[in-house]
């Protein structure tokens, strides 16, 4: 099979994949929220509610696709399109299991392919803020100045809060990274690190509790306020699908992959993938569903003088670490 | 500086976070509404109904008591004589026209409670959603009870004052019916008339 078809099948595939757990992610997370006000969630369409998606996807695509007179025109309409490139191009390199003979489920895989995910995942605050700015109205410019600030305060904790795996792995690529966890977990070893990653990664995606960049009680909707019908959609996808990368990373970086727990490997290492990212993205529900928004200026305290020294620290602790014990 | 405390407090995250986690599992209040109804109180005010005697006679004896008491203006009759060849009502006059503005009515049950006759009642009915709000302007056709709907209970004998619904108002007409919608405005011209001091004896056109 030449490479190029074999690259598009398993795109293919992976798209449909990730497409799909969008959904039902977005389903979910309704579910969830309104399990925890006390509410049943949507239920109406199709048996539990599992057509829902189908209808959204529906709804949105009918709606009017409008564009306001004073938006610059190619970037608004273009805006969304970078979102959504840039959350799903990630998972060109993403590992999502590894075959008995060592071979890992991916569609490339990268020897740095840890940098290359923080390359692309930075790319993609240009959505957003091209969005807002070029929609021409105050509170999506808002919402986008919002969104480069924050970005940039957490992107560098975020990164930081990765090298200490990198250290402990001696590897940048991902499937080394999760070989390294075989024995144990890199949460361990890394606690602290992967503290900082998991609320960085919260506000990297821009959810609750730092979710400035769309702050309803003071932005309306913030960046996406102009945006309607199918290129709100996009948003829409590109935010979740996010999440689920955000996920895919802590469980590669601090939760060992598809290395199962306890030697229990009747289940197979694409399950515990799946269900590890799972954990992960209830746990984001549930934050949104508990915490309140954070202040702006608090978020930026926040970043700069807790996480950053934080994460600096660990990175300084884990180099001496293992430059002593090799 | 308080918020301040509790936003690295890990110990309040985590308190928040169990008290979400916990609610998942509770009982949740909602009923699936049209699946399920909810049991409303006996005395429940819903929309009306008028009501008529055993022998098919209507109770309603165009007195205008109601539509004089209704703190919403939401009632405007006109009586006319009982004419000897075709009584409508046994007392002297009935109600020519009779019509109730649901969208106007606070279902406060003042009418029910001014009615000499226990003509006009209140039903526990509440499913009044439509289209048009000239469909709000319920006219007698569709207040008063069909002949062979049986009589129900006059509110003062009804056990605990449960309103007596017969149940047949709603399906004596289609309320979404372009051609026989009621025009809002009518109602309207009526009390400008009145308003004026004018009463209207002109006997309004003959009921189909
Ligand atoms: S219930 Fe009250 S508001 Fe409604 S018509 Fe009767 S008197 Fe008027
Ligand atoms: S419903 Fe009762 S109060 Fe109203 S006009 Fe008829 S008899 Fe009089």
């Amino acid at each position: 099979m030449p490479l190029w078809l074999e690259v598009l099948i398993k795109s293919v595939i992976l798209l449909f994949v990730v497409v799909t757990s969008f959904a039902y992610a977005m389903l979910a997370e309704r579910k969830i929220l309104g399990w925890m006000q006390l509410r049943p969630g949507p239920n109406r369409v199709g048996p539990w509610g599992l057509l829902q998606p189908a209808a959204d996807a529906a709804k949105l695509m009918l709606k009017e696709d409008l564009t306001p007179e004073t938006a610059d025109p190619l970037l608004y309409k273009l805006a969304p399109f970078i979102s959504l490139l840039t959350a799903f191009s990630v998972y060109a390199i993403i590992p999502f299991g590894a075959s008995a003979s060592g071979q890992t489920w991916a569609i490339g895989n990268v020897n740095a392919g840890i940098l290359l995910i923080l390359a692309i995942g930075s790319l993609g605050v240009y959505g957003i803020c091209l969005g807002g700015w070029a929609s021409g109205s105050k509170y999506p410019l808002l919402g986008s100045v919002r969104s480069t600030a924050q970005m940039i305060s957490y992107e560098l904790a975020m990164s930081l809060s990765f090298v200490g795996v990198l250290i402990l792995a001696g590897t940048t690529s991902l499937d080394g990274i999760v070989n390294a966890q075989a024995r144990w977990w890199f949460v361990l070893p890394q606690f602290v690190g992967c503290i900082i990653y998991v609320i960085t990664a919260v506000a990297e995606t821009n959810r609750a509790p730092f979710d400035l960049v769309e702050a309803e009680t003071e932005l309306v909707a913030g960046f996406h306020t102009e945006y309607s019908g199918l290129r709100f959609g996009l948003f829409f996808i590109a935010e979740y699908v996010n999440m689920l990368t955000v996920s895919c990373i802590a469980t590669l970086l601090f939760f060992g992959g598809w290395n199962a727990p306890l030697h229990l490997t009747f289940i197979p290492g694409v399950a515990w993938f799946v269900i590890k990212v799972a954990c992960f993205m209830f746990f984001y529900m549930w934050l949104r569903a508990t915490l309140p928004r954070l202040r702006y200026d608090r978020l930026m305290a926040f970043g700069w003088k807790v996480l950053l020294p934080l994460a600096t620290l660990n990175l300084v602790v884990t180099a001496i670490v293992v430059a002593y014990t090799g | 500086m308080a918020s301040r405390k509790h936003l690295y407090n890990p110990g309040a995250i985590l308190k928040g976070l169990s008290i979400t986690f916990g609610f998942m599992f509770r009982k949740r209040p909602t009923i699936p509404y049209p699946s399920r109804k909810k049991q409303h109180s006996p005395r429940f005010h819903g929309l009306h109904e008028l009501r008529r005697y055993a022998d098919g006679k209507e109770r309603c004896i165009g007195c205008e008591l109601c539509s004089s008491v209704c703190p919403a203006n939401a009632i405007t009759v006109i009586g006319a004589e009982n004419s000897p060849d075709d009584r409508r009502s046994p007392g002297e006059r009935y109600a020519a026209r009779y019509e109730i503005d649901e969208l106007r009515c606070i279902f406060c049950g003042m009418c029910e409670e001014a009615c000499p006759t226990d003509a006009i009642v209140l039903t526990p009915r509440f499913e009044m959603a439509d289209y048009r709000r000239g469909s709000f302007i319920y006219d007698k056709d569709r207040l008063l009870v069909p002949p062979d709907a049986g009589v129900g209970m006059p509110p003062d004998d009804r056990p605990g004052g449960i309103p007596g619904d017969l149940g047949r108002v709603a399906e004596i007409k289609s309320t979404t019916d372009v051609d026989s919608g009621y025009s809002a405005t009518w109602r309207g011209e009526i009390l400008k008339t009145q308003h004026e001091g004018l009463a209207i004896l002109k006997k309004p056109e003959a009921e189909k």
